[in-house]
């Protein structure tokens, strides 16, 4: 369970997180969904601690996250973050390879081998294992990160924009994985989504902040309509409800 | 350039390894004073002259050269930026300017007090590079070479002000330009140092590798990013530091050595870091043994002809980046 008691966030005289609490139990899909700059990403990046907390505690499985010693965080938690430029010349596998370096320290055994194999097939990157990432697309390279991630085989799973340069299929596909690896795997995932009607499709939960704070919580069903949409987003949204789904429209003029 | 891709590890190293063994029996057989591989192997030369002068001279080299190659592998790593290296972006002029101080200060210190003050104002000039290399947009990648450039020609320019006042300017160009025809027996074996932290550098390639992909993958890897940093510093600070003490600056090295070797074999160090060494040892002996026959049996320092060898595989990776799959 990550439990988030009282976190806020300031730059200068900017607030970016206002006395935030939630908690995530263990398993499932949780989206978190909001405008540009409502914090989403500074959450995230506390969580998993590449940013140290100001106020407030955050505790994953009773761990807390700013004293616990980074290399046992690595194996509890992994996280993708929102840029991906890496102009490296790393192949795909030795970049998903390095998904295990918390447990493995730099040794590799057979099972990690397999561990990376089973990533490659799963994120349908084995034509591409032997290419250099700075030779890659945007979408694939972002492919190559998420399989990294999943190679660290954490119980909690952070995203930051996924679907970022993802076409139609892959932004399926990879939410596909993330619904599989929480139900079939039992990891915890956490992403960042700007497409609710992913959140709405493949999420158990979503979280939706503004402003530093968390204005709706609840499971799709409940949380995608034409009034909470309002309240996030500032403007009119259809929702119409497509074999028990709700499906945003924001395509009118 | 596909072609020329050495995919499997063993490759290169191997290469380099058997043109190394030779130029090192070159270098044993070439100098001055006109003693030959053939007359070494009868027992009928000066053997005198092999111990004490030719043997140093060539691991000197070979040390001078895998230590700086490293050092640059290492400083790429950590500024993220392919075109820096020490030589230029102020950690040999910081070590340059505390042999001056400490020269001036205190001129009887030992060779190893000098390359501790060298090593301790390297260290310092390193990190405000990178230290400000970090704050510099990550969007405009040629601004940290060329802000390295601009900070070690400052730092240079210091130190030549400061030898001028004090008349030590012939000192200072020992320094500035680097020179193995005074390597001696009991003069080089500070170099071995350099050594000693090529093999730390391997010890850790992967986290180095880990590192040149940013702060918040190597955290979320959970590696110590902070204290990662400061061991890559000192490695690459003391390598350059020692260097100039034993031998003075050699440009280039620690440029175009890491960049020819990520071109063939890619990123990954634990895979290229054997390679590098070698590569930026063949590089400076090479051009040491050069340095020697050009102008025999007058020499030519290692420095100069860097330069220019330097500057021409520097101009060939520049012509070559965009052709590069």
């Amino acid at each position: 369970m990550i439990r988030i008691e009282q976190v806020s966030l300031q730059y200068g005289a900017a607030e970016i997180l206002k006395n935030v609490s939630l908690t995530i139990p263990k398993g499932g899909v949780t989206a978190l969904i909001g405008p540009n700059g409502a914090g989403k990403s500074s959450l995230l990046s506390l969580i998993s601690r590449l940013q140290s907390l100001q106020a407030g505690s955050i505790t994953i499985d009773d761990l807390p996250v700013d004293t616990t010693p980074s290399r046992e965080m690595a194996k509890k938690i992994a996280i993708l973050r929102q840029d991906n430029q890496v102009g490296s010349r790393l192949t795909v596998k030795e970049l998903v390879g390095f998904g295990r370096f918390p447990h493995n320290r730099g040794h590799v055994t057979q099972a990690d081998a397999d561990m990376v194999g089973e990533a490659l097939k799963l994120f349908d990157l084995t034509d591409l294992a032997g290419r250099f990432l700075e030779t890659l697309s945007g979408g694939q390279r972002q492919r190559a990160l998420v399989a990294m991630a999943f190679c660290q085989d954490t119980d909690y799973l952070l995203l930051d924009e996924p679907l970022n340069n993802l076409d139609m299929y892959f932004s399926r596909e990879l939410m596909r994985l993330l619904r599989w690896i929480a139900d079939e795997r039992g990891k915890t995932i956490v992403t960042v989504l700007h497409d609710i009607n992913y959140g709405g499709g493949f999420s158990d939960r979503i979280i939706a902040m503004k402003h530093g704070q968390v204005v709706a919580d609840g499971p799709p069903r409940e949380l995608v309509t034409t009034e909470t949409l309002r309240l996030i987003y500032g403007f009119d949204i259809p929702v119409t409800l497509i074999d028990g789904q709700p499906v945003a429209l924001p395509f009118t003029k | 350039m596909i072609a020329l891709t050495f995919r499997n590890p063993a490759t290169l190293p191997i290469l380099a390894s058997i043109m190394l063994t030779l130029l090192c029996l070159i270098s044993l057989g070439v100098g001055a004073g006109g003693t030959s591989l053939a007359d070494l192997w009868h027992a009928s030369g000066d053997t005198e002259i092999l111990a004490i002068s030719r043997l140093p001279r060539t691991l000197a080299a070979v040390l001078a050269g895998a230590g700086l190659a490293i050092a640059g592998l290492i400083m790429q790593a950590i500024a993220r930026n392919r075109f820096v290296e020490p030589a230029t972006a102020g950690t040999a002029q910081s070590a340059e300017l505390g042999i001056l101080l400490v020269t001036i200060l205190w001129p009887a210190a030992a060779l190893g007090w000098k390359a501790l003050a060298a090593s301790l104002a390297a260290v310092t000039g390193t990190a405000l590079f990178l230290m400000t290399a970090h704050r510099l947009p990550a969007t405009q990648p040629y601004l940290v070479p060329l802000f390295g450039l601009v900070y070690g020609g400052v730092i240079g320019a210091a130190a030549t002000f400061i030898a001028w006042q004090t008349d030590l300017l012939q000192y200072l160009s020992v320094w500035s330009n680097g020179d193995f025809s005074g390597v001696l027996r009991g003069r080089y074996e500070l170099l071995w140092l350099g050594a000693i932290l090529v093999a730390v550098a391997w010890l850790i390639a992967d986290r180095l590798t880990i590192m040149a992909l940013g702060r918040e993958t190597s955290i979320g890897l959970g590696i110590d990013y902070a204290r990662m940093l400061q061991i890559g510093l000192v490695i690459i600070a003391v390598i350059s530091a020692v260097t100039v003490v034993v031998i003075g600056i050699i440009p280039f090295v620690g440029l175009v050595v890491p960049n020819l070797v990520s071109r063939l074999m890619g990123d990954n160090m634990r895979a290229t870091l054997p390679a590098t060494a070698l590569s930026g040892a063949i590089l400076v002996l090479g051009c040491d043994i050069l340095g020697r026959l050009i102008r025999f049996p007058y020499e030519i320092p290692v420095g100069t002809v860097m330069g220019v060898v330097g500057a021409i595989l520097f101009l060939f990776l520049l012509f070559r980046r965009h052709t590069d799959a």
